[in-house]
């Protein structure tokens, strides 16, 4: 188990190292200046000549990489021009909505999407699967910001039901979840075809396997069954699926925060889309991409945990 | 000569027919394949049925709901939205198209080069498609487009960039097993050459489930370069794409629910459509590539 | 333990099974008759196919979802149990009719602990958790699982194959059945395994009073261990009796042919095994008369047209084969 957990951790830094790097490289393989990009448009030569000194661009890229590299393990990811902050105190100020949206929408995507998948398993082919099959399809589809411009559209415009904009008042935690009801529904709803499905493929999957006709045979009440016997083996996938899940709730979010202006990294980053302020976006890009990594981490040592013929094997 | 061609003929108009059938059984499959087909045709005959100039302006009609003289309504310049809808299927579908199939035979090459390579370069190769996958996609892309600038081809490298990795594991992960595959062996025991081996043995197997893998990201590419554009960094206007169409109207959306609407739901009927046929196909031609039963 | 009112704790009666398949309706189970008497150690015997697993498996309703019960009773302590309700099924299940089945490696759920499994199908009893871990400690050290106080906390895989098999005969024989079903539950194992988990049940079915019903296709085994043997073909009973009658005096040419192909019997050194010419029939679209006769060394013309019925050979032995008519049939 502690193999485990030690190759885990190694492979997640080696792919922050290399997502960093990448990230870093980017800047020097756009053709053009390198502190151009880095400072915007608005820069002087003056300020890109004090830059290009500071950051030791006419060093060999490899060490430009490595001083990088080093700095944002010390936590500084370098300092945003316009607002003269450093870039990951800028990141970490916005980060927390937009945590709290993914939660929000992970946590009603679980909530709807296991027990459908589960009910889909044990009644197969009732109305109520085929239902949930048609459904689940669709829903992964239909991109999330579609859902929420539609959304946005018909509860916040047209009926008037929910808030259009913002996140609500502080202090105020009513009204903050009224703002929340919209764009978690947006990200959440792929998250409950693709959680049904999944859990209904791998419950009909444990369901069909011989330990459960044995405890059948022993006469075991169905729910014991399936709560205890399937449901443990079955929910495995789904823990591995969710630390990927994080990753696509991340992009999600982007569109929720600016369709329903919400703060959030979504809208700081496209707010530097359009100022071109690459630090910040790469700070939000690297944070983003941490935390990504650490969910899936997190998600396979789970996971390892949870069954112990993993435990022992690796 | 003519009997083996007419056989020939009669097994593949008989397998035809066989395929026809395993659909009827299928109707979400046989609906998304109409919905296909409806966008496909209507983006090859674009610029026959459109009937008017996308990029026509007609402030003096702006914003108006659908009528008899546009089906969908103006936009906040006049332009007619059922015409720049049109032409916003053709563009995505040619987006999704070219940068698939660059995608692919990039993924290809490098897929390749890491199965059959030393094993340093595997190594490295895993690495890099496992960081990229790592980003998530959109974040990714702004940062791409914040270093090149907005256009139509950045959408194409942003697309190329994410997926290589997912068609390049693929290849790897094939062309490693076949690597060790005994027939292999006993072709280069007896001197076959690496490009033969690769041409008749490897490309046959691989293409099958690639091609079905690629199929199904055709929505995945249409969602992004929609995605792009309606942020205002993808396709550039005046260029129609459904993606702008919907960022027109979120901002009009208090004026009017049309735009929304109608830029919407070729995006929705597109995604379906492919969603669904190309589930229909998985299941019909390998359902071991299928993740649930 | 048995109810000892009726004469026998199990009493199949023309029992027949058929499964729905794209071809047809394959007709696995034909007009089965056997019997299981009280504390008797009954032996199911046939090759691969023959219908022996699904007789086990229609006892207790664990068939597949295409399988249809088509006709006949099974009587289980006089009672016809598939006239039961599905609930009324279930409380049999586990408490007076207890299972092995064929697969150690894969018969015991992989994430839950030996302590959890045993004590969970204990469920009926209104003993302590406690009291049932102390049950399930007795009786795996009864099935010879050393040091079982300790390794009850195990998970499946950290047990060997031969004593997974134990752990599954010691969760079967705790609720003390009145009949156990046994599943081939030696054929995953090697020889002197099976010789000691054979060895172990014969003393476990003494100490409860129990039946067994032991499904198997090694002759050998079954010569030592049953009391009585019934022979199965291509889904039906070709003959039944105790188990010198089966193997001294087999009356069916299919047990005939059985017994002299078994290579523990073979005393001759040679190169070449006996095996029975031809294939099973085809079993949706299955022959009209005798089911053996395309391979049956013995055969006339009567046993093309018309299929034999069960004729007693002697108070304890029947067979279907015309050649045994004389004894009248049943």
């Amino acid at each position: 188990m502690w193999i485990y957990l030690a190759k885990r951790t190694a492979l997640a830094v080696v792919i922050i190292i290399t997502a960093i790097s990448l990230l870093y490289s980017m800047i020097l393989m756009v053709p053009g200046d390198p502190t151009a990009v880095i400072l915007g448009p608005r820069s002087t030569p003056e300020m890109r000549e004090a830059l290009r000194a500071d950051m030791g661009l006419d060093r060999p890229a490899i060490i430009q990489v490595a001083g990088f590299i080093l700095n944002v393990f010390q936590g500084d990811m370098g300092i945003d021009v316009f607002t003269n902050r450093p870039v990951s105190q800028i990141v970490f100020e916005q980060l927390p909505y937009t945590i709290i949206l993914i939660i929000a929408g992970i946590s009603w995507a679980l909530v709807l999407g296991i027990p459908l998948g589960c009910y889909s398993a044990i009644y197969r082919n009732s109305f109520i699967d085929k239902l949930t099959g048609v459904f689940s399809v669709g829903t992964i589809a239909i991109p999330a910001f579609v859902i929420a411009l539609y959304g946005l559209l018909i509860f916040a415009v047209q009926l008037r039901w929910l808030p259009a904009i913002g996140a609500g008042e502080q202090g105020d935690l009513w009204d903050q979840i009224k703002h929340l009801i919209l764009p978690a529904f947006a990200i959440g709803l792929g998250w409950v075809g693709y959680l049904a499905r999944l859990v209904r493929a791998s419950m009909l999957e444990v369901l069909g396997e011989n330990h459960i006709r044995t405890v059948r045979a022993f006469g075991l009440p169905e729910k014991i069954i399936i709560f205890r016997y399937a449901l443990k083996l079955a929910i495995l996938p789904t823990i591995a699926l969710l630390g990927v899940g994080v990753g696509y709730l991340l992009s999600s979010s982007v569109f929720a925060e600016i369709v329903f202006a919400r703060p959030g990294i979504g809208k700081l980053i496209y707010e530097s889309v359009l100022t071109r302020n690459y630090p910040i976006i790469m700070g939000s890009v690297l944070i983003t991409t941490i935390i990504f990594v650490l969910c899936t981490m997190l998600a396979d040592i789970v996971n390892a945990f949870l069954d112990p013929r993993m435990r022992e094997n690796l | 000569m003519d009997m083996t061609n007419n056989f020939t003929a009669r097994v593949k108009r008989s397998k035809f027919l066989s395929l026809l059938s395993r659909f009827a059984r299928d109707p979400l499959g046989l609906f998304g394949l109409i919905l296909v087909v409806l966008m496909v045709s209507s983006a090859v005959l674009a610029n026959w049925i459109i009937p008017y100039d996308p990029i026509a302006l007609d402030i003096l009609h702006r914003l108006e709901p659908p009528s008899m003289a546009h089906i969908m309504g103006t936009d906040q310049l006049g332009r007619d939205v059922f015409s720049r809808v049109i032409m916003g299927g053709r563009i995505a579908l040619k987006v999704a198209l070219v940068s698939i199939s660059l995608a692919l035979s990039c993924g290809l090459v490098l897929g390749l080069i890491a199965g059959y390579g030393p094993p340093w370069v595997d190594r490295l190769m895993i690495i890099l498609f496992d960081t990229i996958r790592s980003f998530p996609t959109i974040i990714f892309a702004l940062a791409i487009v914040t270093l090149v600038g907005p256009s139509m081809n950045t959408v194409i490298l942003v697309v190329i960039i994410t997926t290589i990795p997912v068609y390049g594991r693929i290849v790897r992960a094939q062309t490693q097993s076949m690597k060790n595959n005994e027939f292999i062996l006993a072709e280069r025991a007896m001197g076959a050459g690496m490009p033969r081996i690769l041409f008749v043995h490897l490309l046959p197997n691989i293409i099958g489930p690639l091609l079905i893998i690629a199929s199904m990201d055709i929505p995945a590419v249409v969602t992004i370069e929609a995605g792009l554009s309606f942020l205002g960094v993808g396709i550039r206007p005046p260029t129609p794409s459904w993606g702008s169409i919907l960022n027109d109207g979120y901002s009009f959306i208090r004026n009017t629910p049309w735009l929304i609407i109608s830029g919407g739901i070729p995006l929705i009927l597109t995604t379906l459509g492919f969603t669904f046929l190309g589930e229909s196909l998985r299941d019909i031609f390998d359902p071991k590539l299928r993740k649930d039963i | 333990m048995t109810n000892s009112i009726h004469a026998s704790v199990l009493d199949i009666r023309n029992l027949s099974v058929e499964f729905a398949t794209n071809r047809g309706r394959l007709k696995a189970l034909r007009d089965v008759t056997l019997t299981v008497p009280n504390e008797k150690i009954v032996g199911l015997v046939g090759e691969s196919g023959c219908g022996k697993s699904t007789v086990i498996f229609s006892i207790l309703n664990l068939m597949a979802e295409n399988a249809v019960i088509t006709g006949g009773e099974i009587n289980f302590e006089g009672r016809d149990i598939l006239k039961l309700s599905s609930s009324q099924l279930r409380d049999l299940r586990g408490d007076r009719i207890s299972m092995v089945f064929q697969d150690p490696m894969t018969s015991l759920n992989p994430v839950l602990s030996i302590d959890t499994q045993m004590i969970d199908i204990q469920f009926r009893s209104s003993i302590s958790k406690a009291e049932k871990r102390q049950r399930a400690v007795d009786m795996l050290t009864h099935v010879g699982i050393p040091d079982a106080a300790h390794r009850l906390k195990s998970y499946p895989h950290h047990f060997s194959g031969g004593m997974r098999q134990r752990i599954s005969i010691a969760m079967a024989l705790l609720a003390k059945p009145a009949l156990l079903l046994a599943d081939e539950p030696t054929t995953a194992l090697d020889a002197t395994l099976e010789a000691q988990i054979v060895h172990r049940l014969r003393q476990l079915q003494k100490d409860l009073s129990c039946s067994i019903l032991f499904v198997s296709h090694h002759l050998g085994l079954i010569a030592e261990f049953c009391d009585q043997v019934v022979v199965m073909y291509a889904g039906e009973v070709v003959e039944a009796g105790d188990v010198r009658d089966i193997f001294h005096r087999a009356g069916h040419p299919y047990t005939q042919a059985l017994l002299e192909c078994d290579p523990a019997r073979i005393e001759e050194k040679t190169r070449n095994l006996p095996t029975i010419p031809g294939d099973i029939p085809d079993l949706v679209d299955f022959p009209s008369g005798c089911i053996f006769e395309n391979r049956c060394s013995k055969r006339f013309e009567k046993c093309r047209i018309s299929p034999p019925l069960r004729y007693r050979i002697s108070p304890t032995h029947t067979a279907s084969c015309f050649l045994l008519a004389e004894g009248g049939a049943i």
